[in-house]
């Protein structure tokens, strides 16, 4: 059975819903990604092609090394960051670089998210509830704004 | 958080705008994290370049030190993207050189020493055992905490750069002795002969924790262990894990002995990695194997580039490089790159590495990390697809660059990368223009 209420410890920023985007990889904005336009560019990764503006990123743990704590500042103020990250284990860089960019994270989810949303995505588009303040994260089904784009 | 009331102050506003911005971010930083209270820090360390700030963050830098930002810590600089010398040769975008200049100029007005290194640890500053530090670029960060028993997490360029304003940093995580405390036995088997043997170890067990709150504790290494391999090891731990720490038992200064690194009296784990020559080759391997996919272009024995960077060289390194090259010549069609800082240029210069590096037709840049370089802007002017490299950080972390990279120890790089030269030919001119 899978969870639709996930727990998590202290997060960042306010209240935000939308869809997610969830990957089975490790995330760096360095590593991953096409900075110039927010799509993820490294062969291979769960993601590879997928753009992350605007969406919730849901990823096991953070990769590599300090380049997200300006990136994701660039990112927000050209209009192509992700609306919130979900981590399951988390590095302080992203929690820096999202305090520094006002994006809402929260980390140490329980049980583990990606594994769970990951199999609940394949069955269409999903919608999130991130509650930082709350220490939670919740499921909303179905993903109403995927729907209507569809119809 | 506890404050104390100088903290107070800061956080009023009393101290200044850009001080407020700093505190305020390292409290909401510290409640994430579980830090209880800020630790005063003596050093901060920043990565701080156009090529990862962008226009917005230029922009945010340039707002505060109009808010007359000033750092109350020695704050250092980590590489940076352009080396001037170099630009136009690397076709480098005027815009972006042009910004990197400004942006030099602005750091340097807020206080912050432009040491464009990411190897401070050696040749700047060598924390001492148990001190507090903010530090940035995650090679310098797994350094300090494990070689110099120094302590600081990762620490993004806001962070380190509210750090430097502060002169203070969140505590949590490995400021905390309890961080420290090893989580894993990797016992090594095998036979690390070259500093790219010890970055593929760092592969192995960083792709295997991939965790920044794991602790690795080595066994099976025993001195003479030189302080370059222990920078790649850290490099790459630090790149395919994000790990900020590890021991190596009876070479590191808080792991004398299992219990010790361990923190216990009790029972210790048994051994969760072992590591003999086999896997470490199948590092290599498994490179090679991805670099011979079609969408690869370019093999590793025949590549476009061939680069030695993050970290950038150590005058030994410098040195090793040099005594390979002497009497050989980069191929035609090959761009050889080799990164170092400043102090190690001059260094080179002294000692007659330079020149023998510039003879054979090596560019060396000093102040920059390859990888920073706006590296898809180049990879497109160039045309280059394949990259070989002895760094086990840059193989990894080319990979989203649109490039394929091989991992291969020092003098098989060379190697590929060279001809023999006859007495007085010059170095081929081709490709990226050559001093």
């Amino acid at each position: 059975m899978t969870s639709r209420v996930f727990t998590t410890r202290p997060g960042f920023g306010p209240v935000v819903e939308g869809t997610a985007l969830v990957s089975r990889d490790a995330f760096s904005p360095r590593y991953d990604l096409d900075r110039d336009v927010g799509v993820v560019s490294r062969a291979g990764h769960d993601l590879e092609g997928r753009s992350i503006a605007g969406v919730i990123v849901v990823v096991p743990a953070a990769k590599g090394g300090v380049a997200a704590g300006w990136s994701l500042y660039d990112l927000r103020q050209r209009g192509i960051a992700p609306l919130a990250f979900v981590f399951t284990r988390v590095n302080p860089v992203f929690v820096q670089g999202c305090v520094h960019a006002g994006i809402p994270i929260v980390h140490g989810v329980r049980p583990d998210p990606v594994s769970a949303l990951h199999e609940l995505a394949r069955g269409g588009p999903l919608r999130l509830r991130v509650d930082p303040p709350g220490r939670r994260v919740s499921v909303l089904l179905p993903d109403p704004a995927a729907k209507e784009a569809k119809e | 958080m506890i404050l104390t009331p100088e903290e107070e102050a800061m956080r009023a506003g009393e101290m200044g705008p850009a001080v407020q911005w700093a505190i305020e971010h390292q409290i909401e930083v510290g409640r994430v994290l579980g830090a209880r209270r800020l630790v005063p820090v003596s050093r901060a360390h920043m990565m701080g370049d156009m090529e990862v700030l962008g226009e917005s963050g230029f922009a945010f830098l340039q707002s505060l030190r109009r808010q007359n930002a000033r750092v109350r810590v020695t704050t250092t600089t980590n590489a940076r993207c352009v080396d001037f010398a170099f630009a136009e040769r690397l076709r480098q975008d005027p815009r972006l050189v042009a910004r990197e200049a400004e942006l030099r100029k602005t750091l340097s007005r807020m206080g912050v020493i432009l040491s464009d290194t990411c190897i401070n640890y050696q040749t700047l500053d060598q924390p001492h055992f148990g001190q507090h530090i903010a530090w940035g670029d995650t090679g310098t960060v797994i350094y300090a905490n494990s070689v110099y028993g120094a302590r600081t997490n990762f620490e993004s360029g806001p962070a380190a750069l509210a750090a430097g304003l502060t002169g203070r940093t969140p505590m949590y995580g490995f400021h905390r002795p309890k961080a420290r405390r090893g989580r894993i036995i990797v016992e090594v088997k095998a036979r690390l002969v070259d500093l790219a043997d010890w970055g593929a170890l760092g592969a192995i067990v960083g792709r295997h924790l991939n965790d920044y709150w794991q602790v690795p504790v080595f066994t099976g290494i025993e001195e003479p262990v030189s302080g370059d391999e222990l920078k790649h090891l850290g490099a790459a731990l630090a790149s395919y894990g994000s790990l900020a720490m590890f021991h190596i038992v009876g070479v590191t200064p808080e792991a004398p002995d299992l219990e010790t690194a361990f923190q216990t009296t009790g029972r210790l784990p048994a051994p969760g990695l072992r590591i003999d020559d086999a896997a470490i080759n199948a590092v290599y391997d498994a490179y090679a194997a991805q670099a011979a996919q079609p969408r690869g272009g370019g093999r590793g024995d025949d590549p476009d580039l061939v680069v030695f960077t993050a970290p950038q060289l150590s005058v030994f390194e410098l040195a090793q490089v040099a005594a390979l090259l002497d009497g050989r010549r980069v191929r035609r069609g090959t761009t050889f790159i080799v990164t170092t800082n400043a102090q190690n240029r001059q260094a080179a210069a002294d000692l007659g590495y330079l020149q023998t590096l510039r003879e054979a037709g090596v560019l060396v840049l000093t102040g920059v990390c390859f990888y920073l370089m706006a590296l898809p802007d180049m990879r497109r002017r160039f045309g280059w697809r394949s990259l070989l490299t002895n760094s086990a950080k840059v193989a990894n972390i080319i990979g989203g660059y649109g490039m394929r990279s091989v991992l291969r120890r020092t003098a098989e790089c060379v190697e590929a990368a060279t001809e023999p030269r006859s007495r007085g030919a010059a170095a081929h001119t081709d490709g990226v223009r050559r001093d």
